[in-house]
């Protein structure tokens, strides 16, 4: 029997990149494959050929054995292929119903929708795969996960039996992504057939019956998970070998570096989201903030660093309050800023990397005499950093913009670490980026803590999070609901705490810690 | 010199440190290049644009295809020379003729009379006179884009600007270096509080500045008309001010009738101190950042309110000095309809000089040459001088569209950053 899928030799070419260098894949029927690779290594390019949003130079492409051509989204859900995308395309205000139907609706004497005919059907596909929706419930009330459903539910009512899921775990919490991983393997046990997109080694270890790596928009390889390991697949991906855990040393905590006590801030739509958050950082120590996205983690980064002011509560930094202070008093009291979103604020990405460098510092000496820019020393400084920090960049003159993620947020942590500081807040430091960055960052982060630096990390990769922090605390809906140790500490416990649930009752079923030993880092 | 070499011996700086600038200095010229290919390719289509619209128009035209069975040549041929005959004119308007220069050179070394020669080179100066207001106004609005804002009000800044200088210059009796320093002064300050305004409401209430400065171009063409009707108005019965004393003149390089007058090199002086203050100072790079991206500049400790007041303060300067120059160094006098939509074409020529200080100046001496040879494309072709601000008005699209030039010559997209000009409404 053939294939359910086979991509021959598909090559794609953007002006000055090869996207996709001849590339294979085989999907047979009932499988899940996993596609592993770093960001910019021709996956979504690959996805998108395949669901007709790109049109390949080269190659074919076989559904069932019979050679296909696939020119848009609808020609390639004519031949059963269904994409999950990382960010859902629902519309909050409507039901999940309502949701499903849209562009395939489905009406009664041509002009009245059947919502009821559709809800039934979802019933039926949520009962035959294990996929647990309420169709009349509204998009908006859902959690992620619950939405993830509907997507993925979406893509079964349209009669896909070639799922391609792009990077679904990134917005779930650690006991959402064991139900996903439930529902995809009930989906192929019924004969479905799965192309899983991802960057996370535990995951495809986790789930795939088969890996196929991407690097550079070649072929890295396809192996099975009983072949490989997870060291394997990094240096795969990365093609050399990678350091996949963080060594260092027992944390030394001495002064109080930074103190929240009692803090309230409301974000640019004045709505609450942080409320009432008390926590401290001893100098040497890394506190990590784990949570999934949008609880309060945003605001209160930028209520340390002066960019959203507090409502009420105190913040003191090195013994010294800090009241309505700008954000250049607090970077002047030594505090360094790894912000979340590096091209909404950490970089100015027409600007050549040389100013980049200097965006705090530029109106101190030695960069600036009076209100004259020192352009040599400027520049000196720049070539410096950029070979200390391992920016790879043609020269200090390019801009920001022309550099990949990596090495713009190298510039960053270049930035940020080269000033005299005293606390380091970093916001998701490693968003985006390469298994060969995150390992360089990672390891600036532990140097700088070793250093006398005491650092705040905040992050919803909780492996990042177990990985760096020496204590962490568990952000939900504004508030922090637990600090843990994080020598030890339990996955499945912080799982709950993330997914809401209040710590007594989390201990009822799971204790704080466990023997596992917690010390891989996983992508 | 030698020494200079010996210490380039001593101290070899490794291969690599060297080679990386050396590719960064050849990145900067195609990058100028790079910048500059939009801005001249926009300028030749908008000629070409404006050739049709001189064909279609021209009466000429017309009357040969009704004549085209008896004679298709003339009728073939007739657009040709409508287009030739309107730019010829525009080139010997703005320029000058070749020919009468050259007569010019001639008596000027066989008798010492300098009339002629005066005369052939008449035209050339008179477009710089018109250049050296654009300048200083073009200035101003770019100097505006690379913080972000839009400056529509360079136009009653330009006013209040030269009304401030005026009243100096015919108020008081001086000496003339203190006389003409104060007057130019007076320019620059009654600019700076014009711009100061709708800068201040925007930093303080968060209002836009494209609004409020149209407001304030109104409240300037009204105060003027009162002012000049009223507390400023000369004896007589015309709407002017009195003529400003001599000594608060700019110095004239050239017997009458030539006006041509320092304030063109003081424009350029001004352009460079614009560029070093953009480009070589911290308030400059603060300027830039808020203007590129204000999320960062914020992240960076920048006040981006305390930018939005000190660049529409200077912009404002500007934009007044434009006006200072038109008093001081050409007209003497102030009337109403003085400004002539000097600040509304400064808004063109930042945006084709891509806010770059002498991008400004190309293009300001640009503008100048066309409305300088527009007058003689008038009365020596028959085309309507406001052809030229057809083109102008092509061009602008071109330069704030390159999407549309990039079509019509098949340029691939720039990889680099466009210049963020302006923002919308939002926050």
């Amino acid at each position: 029997m053939p294939p359910v899928l086979e991509l021959r030799g598909v090559s794609k070419a953007f002006p000055g990149v090869l996207a996709n260098d001849h590339i294979d894949l085989t999907l047979e029927e009932g499988e899940i494959h996993a596609l592993l690779g770093e960001n910019g290594a021709g996956k979504t390019t690959l996805m998108n050929i395949l669901y007709g949003l790109y049109k390949p130079d080269e190659g074919q492409i076989f559904v069932r054995g019979e050679q296909v051509e696939i020119h848009g989204p609808s020609d390639a859900i004519a031949h059963g292929v269904g994409m999950v995308h990382q960010h859902f395309m629902l519309i909050p205000v409507m039901t999940v119903t309502e949701n499903v139907m849209l562009g395939v609706e489905t009406t009664r004497n041509g002009i009245f929708l059947d919502r009821a005919a559709v809800a039934k059907r979802i019933r039926e596909i949520s009962e035959q795969y294990g996929l647990e929706v309420e169709p009349d419930a509204y998009v908006k009330d859902l959690p992620v996960g619950a939405q993830q459903r509907v997507e993925i539910i979406k893509v079964l009512y349209r009669q896909a039996d070639i799922l391609i899921l792009d990077e679904p775990t990134a917005v779930l919490t650690p006991q959402e992504v064991e139900g996903l991983f439930k529902v995809l393997r009930t989906l192929v046990a019924k004969g479905k057939s799965i192309i899983f997109i991802t960057h996370k080694l535990k995951e495809v270890m986790a789930l795939a019956d088969r890996i196929t790596v991407l690097r550079g928009g070649k072929m890295a390889g396809s192996v099975t998970p009983k072949e490989a390991s997870q060291e394997k697949l990094a240096a795969m991906m990365v093609g050399r070998q990678v350091n996949l855990t963080v060594r260092k040393k027992e944390a030394k905590p001495a002064e109080v570096a930074i103190a929240v006590k009692d803090l309230f801030v409301r974000d640019e739509r004045k709505n609450m989201t942080v409320r009432g958050v008390s926590f401290d950082v001893r100098v040497g120590e890394v506190l990590g903030v784990a949570g999934v996205q949008g609880n309060g983690q945003t605001e209160l980064v930028y209520a340390l660093t002066g960019l959203l002011p507090a409502v009420s509560g105190t913040i003191s930094i090195l013994g010294k309050p800090l009241r309505r202070a700008s954000p250049r008093k607090i970077l002047e009291r030594g505090v360094a800023h790894v912000p979340e979103d590096r091209q909404k604020h950490g970089l100015i990405l027409s600007f050549p990397i040389h100013d980049n460098l200097v965006l705090c510092s530029y109106y101190l000496p030695p960069n600036a005499r009076g209100i004259a820019m020192q352009g040599n020393t400027i520049i000196a400084t720049a070539t410096k950093l950029v070979e200390q920090f391992d920016v790879r960049t043609p020269s200090v003159y390019v801009n920001a913009s022309t550099l990949s993620g990596g090495n713009q947020q190298k510039v960053i942590v270049a930035r940020e670490f080269s000033r005299p500081i005293k606390l380091l807040i970093a916001s998701q430091p490693t968003r985006g980026l390469d298994v060969g960055s995150i390992e360089y960052i990672h390891n600036r982060i532990v140097a700088k803590r070793d250093e006398g630096t005491a650092v705040l990390l905040v992050s919803p990769e909780l492996d990042e999070i177990i990985a760096l922090s020496d204590r962490i605390a568990v952000m939900y809906k504004g508030q922090i609901v637990d600090i843990i140790p994080a020598a030890g500490v339990n996955r499945k416990y912080l799982g709950l705490l993330m997914a809401g649930v209040k710590p007594a009752e989390a201990l009822e079923t799971t204790p704080r810690t466990t023997d596992e030993v917690e010390v891989e880092r996983v992508f | 010199m030698k020494s200079k070499a010996d210490k380039t011996k001593a101290t070899p700086k490794p291969a690599e440190a060297e080679a990386q600038p050396a590719k960064g200095k050849r990145g900067f010229w195609a990058q100028v290049g790079q910048t500059l290919l939009i801005p001249a390719l926009a300028m030749f289509t908008g000629l070409l644009f404006g050739a049709i619209i001189i064909v279609i128009t021209d009466p000429h035209v017309l009357a040969a295809y009704k004549n085209f069975l008896s004679d298709p040549l003339t009728a073939l041929a007739s657009p040709f020379v409508a287009v030739f005959n309107a730019y010829g004119a525009l080139f010997t308007g703005s320029f000058g003729s070749p020919a009468a220069l050259v007569t010019g050179i001639q008596s000027y070394f066989a008798t010492g009379e300098s009339k002629l020669l005066l005369k052939a080179i008449y035209p050339f100066t008179e477009s710089l006179v018109t250049a050296t207001p654009y300048i200083f106004a073009g200035l101003a609005v770019a100097l505006g884009f690379r913080c972000g804002l839009f400056n529509i009000g360079a136009e009653g800044q330009f006013f209040i600007g030269a009304l401030c200088s005026a009243y100096v210059g015919y108020a008081f009796q001086m000496p003339w270096y203190i006389h003409l320093p104060l007057a130019l002064l007076a320019g620059a300050l009654g600019g700076a509080i014009w711009g100061a305004i709708p800068g201040y409401l925007k930093a303080v209430t968060g209002a836009h500045e494209v609004v409020n400065t149209i407001m304030m171009n109104w409240i300037a063409f009204r105060l003027s008309d009162w002012l000049l009707t009223g507390p400023m108005m000369a004896s007589g019965y015309r709407p002017v001010t009195p003529v400003i004393a001599d000594s608060a003149f700019l110095p004239r390089l050239f017997p009458a009738p030539l006006r041509f007058n320092v304030g063109f090199f003081l424009a350029l002086a001004v352009a460079a101190l614009v560029w070093w203050f953009l480009f070589k100072t911290t308030l400059g790079f603060e300027i830039r950042a808020v203007g590129s991206n204000p999320d960062a500049a914020r992240y960076a400790g920048m006040s981006t309110v305390r930018n939005f007041v000190l660049v529409m303060v200077l912009s404002g300067a500007l934009a007044g000095l434009a006006g200072a120059s038109q008093v001081l160094g050409v007209d003497h006098w102030v009337g109403q309809g003085f400004s002539a939509g000097y600040g509304f074409d400064s808004i063109a020529l930042a945006l084709l000089g891509k806010s770059h200080p002498f991008g400004v100046v190309v293009a300001a001496i640009l503008f100048g040459f066309m409305r300088g040879g527009a007058t003689r494309m008038q009365s020596m072709a028959g085309i309507p001088i406001d052809i030229i601000s057809v083109i102008q008005g092509f061009v602008i699209i071109f330069v704030a569209a390159p999407a549309i030039i990039r079509a019509i010559y098949r340029l691939r997209a720039a990889r680099t950053e466009e210049t963020v000009l302006t923002r919308g409404w939002g926050k």
